[in-house]
């Protein structure tokens, strides 16, 4: 029982950690929490299945259409919605990413209908045992993957030219603009790559819960902003650690404690955390300056 | 899927249209900010007197629709619920949202006290401040640690919490079966039973809410609130106590929200967990900063406007939260002050050129380096 809510709490938590680490680079850059980031994974999996259903492709390509196509839209909804108000007070920034929010899931229902829609199976559901640890073919999937893509992303922002870019940028805009970084390309490569994680990680969840629907990212988007601001908003492997402490409290949480308080366990989680740790568990406190 | 095209040849229209709409009202709210801003206090307060007449003889006019007279109390309920939240957000500079949860303790507190024990509303509206207040006091106090994003979340959470509570215990709150016939309330033995009789008692609860905002954004504390809004430290280096201000800040917008509730559970005679979600907070939330952060007058029109605005898309019904959400948008882009922007209002047209930049470590902090 234990080791089954763990290896559920596992491939929960590394699609939490997938979710989370677009949250926390879009953060990094812009600091802005991006309220659009769970409607982006809602439409990347409405995306993938849009392929699957209706153009009869195959996983792997149709995975990769979801991601590409977030991350088009992420780049669109950074580009029309989130620029023009980049030098405006902050809270007008924040009322867009809600207003982006409201309208993608709108849009959703606009085109693929309120109700909910059953995932193709496209994986079939093998269970392995390894020493005692059971778990599903889908589960190794989602942790494989989750694990390969953020390998790929930690290569992009460390070792690529335009990573090292990135990490310019979020310390200092200006001071990057200033030595001649394009940081409009840095703002879009970051919405572009952060949308197509967390498309990823909405077409994996799909396929775990066999289901995708217009309001399915409104939860695992607000889930996944606790995960990123329990490891320190902004920092890639706080993200990471703050999706799988969050997946594993909630699988054990909801089978030890009460299932109806699923959800309070991220908050009260996160509560205590920043009770004794303001900026999360990884990040960094910045010393304000007068 | 098949309507793809359609549907975004629609809102492609729709983005146009609205575009436009708001570029023309641009114009007219800042006629009417300036006007209102350069008003000499003698005529500002017969307008006043004129407005506060027409709204009271309003529900004797309007009593033959009663669709109409049951939106204009919901409006104004709003307006209630928006100002509460402008103590905290925009007097205070603090970014709750999780508002809701005081609105949804506010009406619990009613429902229970009245349904359980038959208290008289206007003992339970009491209540519902108290207890609504002491739970802002409670997040009010983690806020002295906490900033802008953070802050957020922790209040979203907040809100959350109190919602699964509602739904999970069952034993006093019936969970998601909600709490069904809270009685009408009585005054002076008469029995507040038809709409219009509602309409007057939100409207004294609006009166009230008003007149506090107003005489404390002019008073010590107000000042203070906005000192700690634009620059904690410099305010705290001015001598202003800033924890005590920013829990201040929370209990009294939470008490106002509280007793909003309280008229809530009485208009409706029936609570239940999905009233007081996440989205309804973002809803007021919207209200205040579309209105114009801080500025009474403006969170006042955007709480009318915000609550009008679905009852007048129900036409084109599926479109209109996407159209909504369009507004949104495209308001914050143009009009990023809102709309009736505190800056201008304050200086008139002398403060044109300062509009959208604001300096504010909390909320305000634009992009650039720091």
């Amino acid at each position: 029982m234990f080791l089954e809510q763990l290896s559920n709490g596992i491939a929960l938590g590394s699609l939490y950690a997938l979710t989370a680490v677009g949250y926390t680079m879009v953060y990094g850059i812009i600091r802005l929490i991006n309220f659009a980031h769970g409607d982006i994974y809602m439409m990347g999996a409405f995306f993938a299945y849009t392929a699957i259903a209706y153009f009869n492709l195959p996983l792997v390509p149709s995975f990769l259409i979801g991601m590409v196509c977030a991350a088009l839209l992420g780049v669109f909804i950074a580009k029309f919605a989130y620029t023009p108000v980049f030098n405006a007070p902050k809270i007008n920034l924040f009322l867009c990413a809600i207003g982006t929010a409201i309208f993608l899931e709108n849009f959703a229902m606009l085109v693929w209908g309120p109700e909910t829609q059953s995932f193709p199976t496209m994986i079939k559901n093998e269970i392995y045992t390894f020493g005692g640890f059971k778990f599903t073919k889908l589960q190794a999937v989602i942790l494989i993957t989750s694990i390969l893509l953020v390998l790929i992303l930690s290569y992009i922002v460390k070792k690529t030219k335009i990573g090292r870019a990135m990490r310019c940028a979020s310390q200092d805009m200006v001071a990057a603009r200033l030595m001649g970084i394009n940081t409009n390309k840095v703002i879009f490569i970051t919405f572009a790559l952060g949308s197509s994680l967390g498309a990823a990680a909405g077409t994996l969840v799909a396929m775990y819960y066999k289901a995708v629907y217009p309001m399915m990212g409104f939860s695992a988007g607000l889930k996944a902003f606790v995960s990123a601001v329990i490891g320190g908003i902004g920092s890639i492997t706080g993200a990471m650690f703050g999706g799988l402490i969050m997946g594993i409290a909630e699988s054990l949480g909801a089978a030890y404690i009460s299932s109806g308080y699923r959800d309070a366990i991220a908050f009260i989680i996160l509560i205590i955390i920043l009770l004794f740790k303001p900026t999360g568990l990884f990040g960094k406190t910045v010393k304000e300056k007068v | 899927m098949g309507n793809l095209a359609d549907v975004l040849i629609k809102l492609s229209i729709a983005t146009v249209i609205l575009y436009f709409v708001i570029k023309i009202l641009s114009k007219g709210f800042d006629k009417i900010t300036d006007i209102i801003g350069n008003m000499e206090g003698q005529t500002r307060r017969k307008l006043i007197y004129i407005i506060v007449g027409i709204l009271l003889i309003l529900p004797l006019l309007i009593s033959r629709y009663p669709y109409i007279l049951r939106t204009s109390v919901v409006a104004i309920m709003y307006v209630v619920l928006a100002l509460s939240l402008n103590f905290v957000l925009g007097f205070a500079g603090q970014l709750s949202m999780g508002h809701s949860a005081f609105y949804g303790i506010g009406a619990y507190v009613t429902a229970l006290l009245m349904v359980n024990f038959k208290i008289s509303f206007w003992i339970a509206l009491i209540a519902s401040a108290i207890v609504a207040g002491f739970f802002g006091f409670l997040l009010g106090v983690p806020t002295l640690r906490l900033k802008g994003d953070y802050l957020a979340i922790t209040t979203i959470g907040f809100g959350e919490i109190l919602r699964l509570i509602l739904v999970n215990w069952i034993k006093v709150t019936r969970g998601p079966a909600g709490i069904p016939g809270i009685p009408s309330p009585k005054i002076f033995g008469f029995t507040i039973s038809n709409n219009i009789g509602y309409y007057y008692l939100i409207l004294l609860l609006a009166f009230f809410t008003v007149f506090i905002s107003s005489r404390l954004l002019h008073s010590r504390l107000g000042q203070g609130f906005i000192a700690v809004r634009d620059d904690e430290i410099a305010a705290e280096a001015m001598g202003i106590n800033s924890t005590y201000l920013k829990i201040l800040a929370f209990v009294l917008g939470a008490a106002i929200a509280g007793m909003a509730g309280s008229f809530f559970a009485t208009f409706v005679h029936y609570v239940n967990p999905d009233n007081f979600t996440y989205m309804e907070s973002v809803t007021i939330l919207c209200m205040v900063v579309l209105g114009g952060l801080g500025s009474i007058p403006g969170v006042i029109l955007g709480a009318i406007v915000l609550t009008i605005l679905p009852e007048a898309l129900r036409g084109i019904a599926l479109y209109r939260y996407a159209i909504y959400g369009l507004l949104l948008i495209l308001m914050m882009i143009i009009r990023p002050g809102g709309m009736i922007d505190m800056d201008r209002l304050k200086g008139g047209k002398k403060n044109e050129d300062f509009g959208g930049n604001r300096s504010n470590k909390v909320i305000w902090r634009t992009n650039s380096s720091k």
